[in-house]
């Protein structure tokens, strides 16, 4: 190669990336970054998207947000939804993948009873929403069997009492979301060597043993990142608690992500709801920067 | 290996078997239930005592369903809708993937980071503002909305997951590409896209689904009724008929067919789409 070719080819060399690159950062740039800057933008402005001279409103709307006992509760509600749903997955998750994993029970049926397992996952949010709407409608098989198995006095309207309501949208997401636990586990499981356990065997290591020394320590980095990816996402629920309850009763079931909603497409404050948008990115931006560290240090 | 028959052995492998049905009722009945009351009349749905399998079977909900041009449009909206993205979405990361995998440059570490970053991002941050952008571009209430929008969801993560797949074929071979005087784009397609379709099918999977299953955009940026998805439709149905509960049913079943199709014939793809970003 002649030099004038060969610098040619070196130009290409480093051209040739950010040409590859460039759709995808055009549409993530004017699509995703700048939206960002937008919605923080509208913010500090009076009237934002509704007028087109927006005056400069301050801190205002923050003031608004946090001064509203509705945000608190739903705060605490997104919390309350989001942690359990997160250790219920976890442990439902934990528990299918050890007992799949068991050599006691025959290979076919690990196979079917796998695939079955899964199926939750199948289904689209506000399909399961539908679900458990029939499921647990006041005249629904839910109640008619607690009712046979004389568990409860009388039909509960799980969905349209306050005290039940949040509680039921918290089950109803717990059974969609653990196969993502179980499936990533199974697959850690499958991966942890066989001498582990033998050599525990040798020392004369019992079950639970096997499983607090070998099994868990083993696994506690995938629980570990699965955990926060989930908790991540649930936070940001909406179709499920939006098709099930709404919010309510009387707020009941009210989270952030649909009460931003609320006021942004119930009452068009796109301003304060813009605020509001904004405190749940930086609550996701500061668990998102948790777990990029986190998968750094591994 | 040990095989020790002693009874407490024994009564292990029992309770474990009685643990795993349990298990299966728990995931399985719910599901159970949408199928058999898709296939019941609207009666028979809370008889008192409730019936396990229909005891009048009937097919009514599934031809309320597809005999209404309303409700079939939904099906073409969410199947065109899903379809360009994809094909798009495989297109673009495959080009940014090709990019992370065969090239070293400034800057590609923290474009990196903020690929994975762009992941977490909530929809409802984002709503807002394109909201504002999709009403002031006059594109409120079409394809052109929802597909951009999906766009920007399904790409970060498609882009790692190609790029997971593209590490892992070795570099020799576009090398040979490039002793023979070809440029690295001859090499992508040439060399690169035959031997890549396990990631390209991975990727348009996952991609397909989250398209398939997005509900606030579609919510939010249509309006019509003939520019709903069918998660909307669904919503629009129980909202109309709030008391149809075997043509919801009969309706979240067509919902979940393709998922439930592609699951069955590409297993393998399905699960290394939803749970590779979050294993590695």
């Amino acid at each position: 190669m002649t030099r004038q070719k060969r610098s040619r080819h070196r130009l290409k060399r480093t051209v040739a990336p950010y040409l590859y690159l460039s759709p995808s950062l055009v549409i993530i740039g004017l699509l995703m970054l700048l939206p960002m800057v937008t919605v923080i933008s509208y913010s500090f402005q009076n009237s934002a998207v509704l007028r087109r001279d927006p005056s400069f409103a301050g801190l205002k709307h923050y003031q608004a947000i946090f001064a509203d006992p509705v945000f608190w509760a739903s705060l605490w509600h997104t919390l309350y939804f989001t942690c359990m749903s997160v250790v219920f997955h976890m442990t439902i998750g934990m528990i299918f993948a050890l007992m799949l994993n068991s050599d006691r029970i025959n290979p076919t049926l690990r196979n079917i009873l796998r695939v079955l397992y899964i199926l939750p996952w199948l289904f689209t949010a506000v399909i399961i929403a539908v679900i458990w709407r029939l499921l647990l409608e006041p005249n629904g098989v839910v109640n008619s069997i607690l009712m046979q198995l004389g568990l409860i006095g009388s039909k509960i309207e799980w969905f349209s009492s306050p005290e039940t309501a949040l509680h039921a949208v918290t089950f109803a997401n717990i059974w969609a979301g653990y196969p993502l636990f179980m499936v990533s586990l199974l697959a850690g499981l499958q991966g942890i060597p066989k001498d582990f356990y033998e050599a525990a065997d040798i020392d004369g290591a019992k079950g639970y043993q096997k499983l607090t020394f070998i099994t868990i320590p083993q696994l506690m980095p995938i629980i570990i990142s699965i955990s926060l990816l989930d908790f991540i996402w649930t936070m940001q629920v909406f179709p499920l608690i939006w098709i099930t309850t709404g919010g309510g009763p009387i707020y009941s079931t009210e989270v952030l992500s649909t009460y931003t909603y609320k006021l942004a497409f119930s009452s068009y404050n796109l301003s304060q709801a813009s605020a509001s948008a904004v405190v749940i990115l930086l609550i996701s931006l500061g668990l998102t920067l948790f777990y990029i560290r986190y998968q750094k240090a591994r | 290996m040990r095989k020790r028959h002693t009874t407490k052995d024994r009564l292990i492998t029992v309770a474990l078997h009685v643990a795993l049905a349990a298990g299966l009722f728990f995931a399985a009945f719910p599901i159970y239930w949408m199928l058999t009351s898709s296939f019941k009349s609207n009666t028979e749905i809370f008889a008192l005592p409730p019936t396990i399998l229909p005891k009048a079977f009937t097919l009514e909900a599934y031809a309320a369903i597809l005999g209404d041009p309303v409700k079939l449009r939904f099906f073409f909206n969410s199947y065109f809708v899903a379809f360009v993205v994809t094909v798009l979405t495989v297109l673009i990361a495959l080009l940014a993937a090709y990019g992370f995998s065969r090239f070293n440059f400034r800057g590609k570490g923290s474009l990196n980071t903020l690929i994975i970053s762009t992941q977490t991002i909530p929809p409802i941050t984002l709503l807002i503002p394109f909201f504002g952008l999709v009403v002031s571009y006059r594109i409120f209430d079409t394809y052109i909305a929802l597909i951009l929008t999906y766009l920007v969801f399904t790409l970060p993560y498609a882009i790692l997951l190609m790029t997971g797949y593209l590490n892992t074929l070795p570099r020799d071979l576009d090398e040979a590409v490039a002793v023979d005087g070809g440029t690295s784009w001859t090499a992508l397609w040439r060399v690169i896209v035959p031997i890549s379709l396990p990631g390209i099918v991975a990727t348009s999977v996952y991609t397909f689904l989250l398209c398939w299953n997005e509900f606030l955009f579609a919510l939010t940026l249509t309006k019509s009724t003939s520019m709903r998805t069918v998660p909307i439709g669904i919503q629009l149905l129980m909202g109309q008929h709030a008391f149809e509960w075997n043509q919801m049913m009969a309706m979240s079943v067509l919902g979940s067919l393709p998922l439930l199709l592609i699951y069955l014939i590409a297993q393998r793809f399905f699960l290394a789409g939803m749970t590779a970003g979050s294993v590695k």
